[in-house]
């Protein structure tokens, strides 16, 4: 009796972790920054060199920091949703130009509308780097107090938009009015 | 023609290296540290192509790493402050030999057990035939057995 029932239970412990790893998706690396302060940077807004933005900036409101580039095909799918995010309103998305040509992006953005209240540009991917980005996109959302709560790897949908970014958003605001 | 030949041959087998060398080469000041940059980038994993390691992929973010790497070696970081940068950054799945933790012990230890079950399951059914064949057979019929084979 025994002789069949240890080949059943090994069989039924292997189905259940391959079971389990057919949901896994390898690309979604956990980000070791959830919980944790903002990483640095400071780098020029993307057309305006002059002009610097660090995570500092943003501190007092919660914010999304979107990783793109006109290289990203991505990025171009998830365009739409990220303008009809912003056109609700309810959180400041900073875009972040990960390794692009800043004409290119200008001209994208005047092409298919801008959903960023500003963009920087990090020309050779060292604050990029310093975020953990491996592949754009990456949506970032940052609290009042500047420390990284979720992150969101590939490109955003309205579903995913519904189902996890705008209630992060209002649980942090709602976190950062109490 | 034959000279033609393995002229041809060389350069199929040596182009890939003078090809890699071609697209970086990492100036270092002393060997040692080369040898550690060349064991790092083989031990982090390109997050991009994640079966590959940061020497052997071609990914831009391999590429940055790789210089990232350089950098932090030339100025005279150890390896495990490297190792440490990166995982701060991408967390522990960029190395490829995770350091032993809870969280990892079944990653290292699972190999071993699994061997010690298959070794205790080799033992437990090879045991049990010979007590089941020669238990059951007496010494005349061994006899038998062996005459007529004889035969």
């Amino acid at each position: 009796m025994i002789r069949y029932v240890i080949p059943a239970v090994l069989f039924a412990v292997l189905v259940g972790f391959l079971y389990v790893g057919l949901d896994l998706n390898p690309r979604e690396v956990p980000s070791p920054f959830i919980g944790k302060t903002a990483p640095a940077f400071e780098l020029p807004e993307l057309g305006n060199s002059e002009r610097k933005l660090t995570p500092e900036d943003m501190k007092g409101q919660v914010w999304l920091l979107n990783v793109w580039a006109t290289w990203c095909p991505g990025c171009r799918q998830e365009h739409d949703t990220l303008l009809r995010l912003s056109q609700q309103n309810i959180a400041p998305i900073i875009g972040f130009d990960y390794k692009d040509e800043p004409d290119k992006a200008l001209a994208w953005l005047r092409q298919l509308g801008n959903p960023y209240l500003l963009v920087v540009e990090d020309l050779d991917g060292r604050a990029a780097i310093d975020w953990g980005v491996y592949g754009a996109p990456e949506t970032f959302i940052i609290d009042a107090a500047g420390i990284v709560r979720y992150k969101f790897i590939g490109p955003l949908n309205d579903a995913a938009v519904a189902q996890d970014i705008v209630p992060w958003i209002e649980k942090l605001k709602a976190e950062a009015k109490s | 023609m034959k000279i033609q030949s393995v002229f041809l041959t060389l350069c199929l087998v040596l182009s890939p290296g003078v090809l890699l060398a071609g697209i970086e080469a990492k100036p270092f000041d002393d060997p040692g540290k080369e040898r550690l940059y060349n064991q790092l980038v083989a031990d982090l994993r390109c997050l991009v192509c994640q079966n590959q390691n940061l020497a052997d992929s071609n990914a831009e973010l391999a590429v940055d790493l790789r210089r990232q790497v350089a950098e932090m070696v030339t100025r005279g970081d150890t390896g495990q402050q490297v190792s440490d940068y990166m995982v701060e950054r991408y967390g522990e799945f960029v190395l490829y030999r995770p350091p032993l933790s809870s969280r990892t012990a079944v990653l290292w230890l699972g190999p071993l057990l699994a061997l010690l079950l298959a070794l205790f399951i080799a033992w437990r059914i090879t045991g049990n035939r010979q007590s089941t064949e020669l238990g059951g057979v007496s010494e005349d019929d061994i006899a038998r057995a062996r005459d007529l084979l004889n035969k």
